[in-house]
């Protein structure tokens, strides 16, 4: 999995074979605004990706398109060397990615479980809704993501930050992802927790699960991640393996969009 | 119609009422956060029980002791029917944050549909009191309130025009096609299979039928019990005390009792006992005869829609829907559910529900008038918030609003009693909703 390849094409590492996803020449206006312009990316198995850039910068729209929240103006979606068409959020359930948002897109009023399985319920054999099932499930994954979590029963309103957190990570991973995006998964948590989530990251990477991470703040992904694509203004500044470039260079390709030498430049890299 | 709420209860899946009982003592595994939330819901529910019962006693003292007369109650219970019926949809409506101003209208036409098409074609067709009336008949008006409904939700959920505008064009749509269908003419209903629906003497089911269902209900709420147990042993989740089981199961069945023993407390007066007696064939001893009234026929139609309407709430996939949607419409979209269908569904109901009110009321007023269900709308709404449905959405009980239409119907049948005219009944109702929303929003703002 790991044999040592050059980096040829953009996107190109270490980790050979079909990559998991990439996604091409992807392009979305919003009245006018293109918020994501001509941007490509890729993603192998059991490979990080740090997806930075600035607030505004487009990567969560790009990721949204990935998730099946928008469809994209132009611009193609491979999934394991194939063309996918993800339509809606089904569509890229059904291709096994899973989407940790921002927001954490939980419904406030309805209990964990039914957030973890809200949209793929366990049905009982009349019919109805299995929550004693769900609930055993929910028990289950929460045990191994937030062992001291007991509030089965309560709305999730009524969870902290972390407690949120863990509820919208457990119903990403509970459903066998190939391929998780993980939005700003630390934005609400503490230093433990953000330990937590990222000795998660490493054992889930270690499954050959691919993952997309999200931040603005480089500190958060740097560590964890094989390879950052950076983008600026909606477009792409570059990609490079964090083994190739200095935190400070990263940090130039998201301030001042420069994409260093050891990089493979985007369309978005400044020209001088 | 006391028994709206024990009939209910047993379907949520939470703690019915008596688990604040429990709370001393009681303390295995990890039961303190979920006694927290069962509490929430319960308090609220204990709390309207609370205020209803303050309303019968007040209106009890105030009337002279009419109010808590068996013939009151059981006028009661059939008043609040048709109100109660619409006032699960509207829950659904509400939960989903929308609204529909226009129940009261589609109530109109509907009632004016079944009518014109019972006197105008059944009838003609299938001759007098042939039991193919009422099904088509009802059949009919349900498929027109739905479609109504449908093409309201449609609207809403594809078109993009808020509930409000949809529903306020509704209102004045269909109250006006409801004098179109029959040019503005009131249409009597003939089909006495059809006025059962609206109770009275001969549309209730007696004192033997209505301890049938009260055994019936007792059964139900103790199996509803012994299963949800059940459920939680197969996987070996923490479990509530038996004795506070015990203690739920035995207050939901002496509540069906007690409703029981009052609706048949109320009988036919003697010279009507006689003649049904009479023609019933039976023998008339010379001290004369009492016969029971037992429950009326709209208020075991609102409890069976009742009972129904929670079962979908609580344990289908369109209910969960529902709640999720009304909680957080982006996280629902983002889970994959189609928003759009479940708003068009949901309106959908709302209108089929409409039509059995129609039905209620048309069969207890023996016709179809242009201006019936006028204002419903708002009753509907009031009885679902002063239920504990929150405007803003995402929380809401089926049991809840049902309560609620009752203790709306209380406030007004105990003013008549009172001889209050209608101006100053408004007056108080309208008070009484939004105080009772007050009293809702302080409530919550503490919970949190």
């Amino acid at each position: 999995m790991n044999a040592a390849t050059s980096p040829l094409a953009p996107g190109a590492s270490r980790v050979s074979g079909t990559p998991m996803v990439e996604m091409r020449d992807i392009c979305i206006s919003f009245g006018g605004i293109r918020a994501v312009d001509d941007v490509s990316v890729d993603l192998y198995p059991g490979e990080v990706v740090g997806l930075l850039g600035h607030n505004g910068a487009g990567k969560s729209t790009l990721i949204k398109i990935l998730a099946g929240a928008y469809r994209p103006d132009a611009g193609e979606i491979r999934i394991k060397g194939e063309k996918a068409d993800i339509a809606n959020p089904r569509d890229a359930k059904r291709y096994g990615i899973e989407t940790i948002y921002q927001t954490l897109a939980l419904a406030d009023n309805v209990d964990a479980a039914a957030n973890l399985f809200l949209g793929r319920e366990l049905m009982t054999p009349w019919g109805t809704l299995d929550d004693v099932a769900m609930e055993a499930a929910t028990r289950e994954v929460m045990g191994r993501l937030n062992p001291n979590f007991r509030k089965f029963k309560e709305p999730v309103r009524g969870l902290s930050g972390g407690q949120r957190q863990s509820v919208a990570i457990a119903r990403a991973i509970h459903f066998n992802a190939k391929i998780l995006i993980m939005d700003e998964p630390t934005a609400a948590l503490g230093p433990q927790e953000t330990a937590q989530v990222a000795e998660l990251i490493k054992q889930l990477k270690a499954e050959g699960i691919a993952i997309f991470l999200i931040s603005h703040d480089i500190h958060d992904v740097f560590d964890l991640a094989d390879r950052v694509s950076v983008m600026k203004n909606g477009k792409l500044v570059g990609t490079a393996r964090t083994s190739d470039v200095t935190k400070d260079e990263v940090l130039g390709m998201i301030i001042l969009g420069k994409s260093p030498p050891g990089a493979l430049a985007g369309p978005g890299a400044a020209t001088d | 119609m006391t028994d709206t709420t024990t009939t209910s209860t047993p379907i949520p899946a939470a703690p019915p009422p008596g688990s604040p009982a429990s709370r001393p003592g009681s303390a295995p595994a990890s039961a303190p956060t979920s006694f927290i939330g069962a509490l929430e819901i319960d308090v609220r529910f204990l709390g309207m029980l609370g205020a209803l019962a303050v309303i019968w006693v007040v209106f009890d003292i105030l009337a002279g002791g009419t109010f808590l007369t068996a013939r009151n109650l059981w006028n009661l219970s059939v008043q609040s029917s048709s109100i109660a019926v619409m006032s699960t949809g509207m829950v659904l409506v509400i939960v989903m944050r929308h609204i529909d101003l226009s129940v009261g209208s589609i109530l109109g036409v509907t009632g004016m549909i079944m009518a014109v098409f019972q006197v105008g074609t059944l009838l003609p067709t299938f001759g007098f009191n042939h039991p193919a009336v009422i099904v088509l008949t009802l059949a009919a008006g349900i498929c027109a309130g739905a479609a109504i409904g449908a093409l309201h939700g449609f609207v809403i959920a594809y078109l993009g025009v808020p509930a409000f505008i949809v529903t306020l064009g509704g209102l004045l749509v269909w109250r006006g096609a409801a004098w179109a269908v029959a040019e503005g003419k009131t249409i009597p209903l003939v089909d006495d299979n059809f006025k059962l629906l609206g109770g009275g003497a001969n549309g209730s089911v007696g004192e033997m039928w209505s301890w049938v269902i009260a055994v019936i209900a007792c059964l139900a709420i103790a199996a509803a019990a012994v299963q949800a147990r059940r459920q939680r042993q197969r996987f070996h989740f923490p479990q509530k005390p038996v004795w506070a089981e015990f203690v739920i199961v035995i207050t939901g069945c002496l509540a069906v009792i007690a409703a029981t023993l009052v609706v048949n407390a109320y009988t036919l007066p003697p010279v009507l006992a006689r003649r049904y007696a009479e023609a019933a064939g039976l023998t008339v001893p010379p001290e004369g005869i009492s016969i029971s009234f037992g429950f009326a026929i709209p208020v075991l139609v609102a409890l069976a829609v009742g009972i129904v309407m929670t079962f979908v709430t609580n344990r289908t996939r369109f209910g969960r829907y529902v709640f999720a949607i009304g909680g957080n419409p982006e996280a629902a979209d983002l889970a994959g559910i189609n928003t759009k269908r479940v708003t068009l569904a949901v309106f959908a109901l709302m209108g089929a529900l409409a039509a059995i009110g129609a039905a209620i009321s048309t069969a207890r007023l023996n016709s179809a008038t242009n201006a019936q269900g006028t204002l419903d709308e708002l009753y509907v709404i009031a009885a679902a918030v002063i239920g504990g449905t929150s405007l803003a959405g995402g929380s809401g009980t089926i049991a809840g609003a049902m309560l609620g239409a009752l203790v709306m119907q209380s406030l007004q049948s105990g003013m008549v009693l009172m001889r209050v005219d209608t101006p100053y009944q408004n007056i108080v109702v309208g008070i009484v909703l939004v105080f009772a929303v007050w009293i809702d929003t302080v409530y919550r703002k503490r919970i949190k």
